[in-house]
């Protein structure tokens, strides 16, 4: 008995200190949240916020911080699921954090806005292309990537004017970015007068897209618009060639990443996409790009950079009107340009980037490189 | 053409189907328990397959049929062992325990496997370069050609083989004649000198092993595998045993048949976005006439 006792008095003790300690040690930091898909079927993207912003607050501490103070990047994963989207903006809320970075899928960036924006927390989503995203009249809320109904234009555009294809499949796998980004570019091509010839949506999760595979076999296409991620399209682009399907393949930005050519294998030879112009190219990211080569031995490849930018923004934002006041801080971005590893970033009123960013690429032998003419 | 070609991708699918639902049919057929995390035990199987022979590749054997045997006696062996395994450390202590307390254990044991090849092999999707390519093209060229490729007639083969194979198992052999046995009462089977126990561990293995066999055939088709495969596999697996009737052996090969030929016509002839309720709707009209599924038996309960 007096056992147990001693053990239980020592516990409360622990337990007295544990709460003692936290107040004691902790320096004054401003934090930073990441959020994303860090685990799941997306978690590459995950990685590619992560990864950049990682970097970004390392050099932004190395330099000083943000007034003075250093900075924290606290995680947030929320596997692409809006619920867990919601739940993980909560706790970040709960941890105090000044502003977030993120969310991916768009899916997850407009449920975890909502939550932000009852909070008065700057949000900057460096992937989230749905137009909904920025038309909310949420005025604490900016992105440093394109827009679906840029990035939609910019590909029937090449469809209808390089390609000069006819005969249109349209995919999408039902999801708030892939259907939005197909939808965008439905109408796009029916304003320059190509009526699709199929327009399905497909099951996120699924592994046999076989018999969708056959329909567009007998419609008998030239071209497959697909909006969505790069696990589906992975697999369908795959089962395409297997049922010796040739008509080209087209997606945009949900295929970012090399992981698309490991399960695709040579399918996804010529298979072509819409994303901005390329970052790791602008003479301004060559140190940064540099750094993850040769110290990480990663390839700071698709979001990796525009995450680093935005590391970039919210920093010179907070230090130049030495507050982080969320409002205060939007205003400044909206009429302001920024000096990043992307380049020159301006935004507009709504918080959107000012310019489309978007040009198309063609993958080859595995990676990606932008069609140069 | 398209029909066939159709009928062709829908065998395929329900081949998988057909291969998981055996074990959830088997184990609710003995011990009455739907078990959850048989979508796991796949999921696990598929994971081993894409190792075993990327491993098979670092030890310099290039022949993919070797390679492709050992993958799936391998991943067979090692995923029957964690059936085995899980039905020891999470079914058996609750034998006599009230019906709701295995399922909630089964649950339990799903959350714990996804979370543990989570951690071990990472949230990444795992890729497999296709191994066996080309295939058959019938038809003419210019108009449309059904293609069958070589690995969907593997699937069908082994498929079809296996069922032959497990139905020849269950009817002839002691093990078989026990199954039976304790399927139809358990006490009964201990008192003539059955070891139910036992019995029940044959069971998991066997279940255990025709999923992971499944999970190599899928990872080798599909050549994508990541931790929550098993999820939707599960499901789709358990309504597929719940179609045939569910504790019967057939019913879950034509139950997985026809729910892989459901959705690829539905897909194909109506539109890809519903085939789901077009699978849900048909298991619900079987479930309104035939309670028990298409072959499912109507034990009668004696008062």
């Amino acid at each position: 008995m007096t056992i147990l006792k001693a053990l239980f008095n020592l516990f409360s003790v622990l337990l007295i200190i544990g709460f003692c300690q936290q107040p004691a040690i902790a320096k004054e930091v401003i934090k930073i949240a990441l959020a994303g898909p860090l685990t799941g079927s997306y978690a590459q993207f995950g990685a590619q916020l992560e990864k950049g912003a990682r970097l970004a607050v390392k050099h932004l501490n190395q330099k000083g911080g943000i007034m003075g103070k250093q900075v924290e990047l606290i995680p947030g994963d929320d596997a692409c699921d809006p619920k867990q989207a919601r739940a993980v903006a909560n706790n970040l809320v709960n941890q105090n954090v000044v502003a977030v970075i993120g969310h991916f899928c768009s899916s997850s960036t407009i449920p975890a806005s909502e939550v932000y924006a009852e909070e008065q927390i700057l949000q900057i989503t460096p992937a989230s292309t749905n137009p909904k995203v920025t038309e909310r009249n949420i005025n604490t809320l900016l992105r440093t990537c394109g827009r679906d109904d840029q990035q939609g234009a910019a590909a029937a555009e090449y469809i209808a004017r390089k390609l000069k294809a006819k005969r249109v499949a349209i995919i999408h796998d039902k999801t708030t970015y892939g259907q939005g980004l197909a939808d965008e570019a439905r109408k796009s091509l029916r304003s320059l007068g190509i009526q699709e010839a199929l327009y399905e949506g497909i099951s996120i999760g699924d592994k046999d897209y076989s018999a969708l595979v056959s329909k567009i076999k007998k419609a008998d296409v030239e071209l497959i618009y697909f909006g969505g991620l790069h696990a589906e399209a992975a697999l369908i682009v795959r089962q395409t060639r297997d049922q010796g399907v040739k008509a080209l393949f087209m997606s945009g930005d949900g295929i970012v990443d090399k992981a698309f050519a490991d399960v695709a294998g040579t399918a996804s030879e010529g298979v072509l996409m819409t994303f901005q112009a390329d970052p790791r190219k602008t003479p301004a990211a060559q140190e940064v790009v540099n750094e993850f080569k040769q110290k990480e031995q990663y390839d700071p490849e698709g979001y990796t950079l525009v995450s680093y930018a935005t590391v970039q923004v919210l920093a010179e934002t907070y230090n130049k009107i030495n507050s982080t006041n969320s409002i205060k801080a939007a205003q400044y971005m909206k009429s302001h340009v920024f000096d990043t590893v992307i380049g020159v970033i301006r935004f507009d009123a709504k918080g959107d980037l000012s310019t489309s960013p978007y040009v198309i690429y063609r993958w080859h032998n595995g990676t990606y490189a932008e069609i140069t003419n | 053409m398209y029909f066939l070609q159709q009928c062709i991708n829908g065998l395929t699918l329900g081949s998988i189907y057909a291969l998981i639902a055996i074990g959830y049919t088997m184990v609710y057929g003995i011990l009455g328990m739907i078990n959850f995390a048989h979508g796991e035990i796949y999921m696990i199987g598929a994971y081993l397959g894409i190792i075993v022979i990327g491993l098979a590749g670092v030890f310099g054997i290039t022949s993919t049929p070797v390679a492709l045997m050992l993958a799936i006696s391998l991943a067979v062996a090692i995923t029957s062992a964690y059936g085995w395994t899980m039905e020891k450390i999470a079914y058996h202590p609750l034998r006599n325990a009230p019906r709701l307390a295995p399922l909630i254990s089964a649950i339990g044991m799903s959350i714990f496997f996804q979370n543990f090849v989570q951690i071990g092999q990472g949230a990444k999707d795992l890729a497999l370069p296709p191994l066996i390519q080309g295939g058959f093209a019938i038809g003419d060229p210019a108009g449309f050609q059904i293609r069958f490729s070589h690995v969907q007639l593997l699937l069908i083969v082994v498929t079809v083989v296996v069922m032959a194979g497990l139905t020849l198992f269950i009817k002839g052999t002691k093990i078989g004649m026990a199954m039976r046995a304790t399927e139809q009462d358990r006490g009964m089977a201990a008192l003539l000198g059955i070891n139910p126990d036992r019995t029940i561990s044959q069971t998991f293995i066997i279940g255990s092993g025709l999923a992971a066999l499944a999970g190599v055939l899928v990872s080798l088709h599909y050549g994508l595998v990541n931790f929550s495969i098993g999820f939707l596999a599960g499901i789709k697996a358990f309504t597929a045993a719940v179609l045939g009737g569910i504790g019967s052996i057939p019913g879950a090969m034509l139950g997985g048949l026809l729910l892989g030929m459901i959705e690829a016509l539905a897909s194909a002839y109506f539109t890809t976005e519903y085939k789901d309720v077009f699978a849900f709707g048909i298991l619900a009209a079987v479930l309104i006439f035939k309670p028990n599924g298409l072959l499912g038996h109507n034990y009668v309960e004696k008062v």
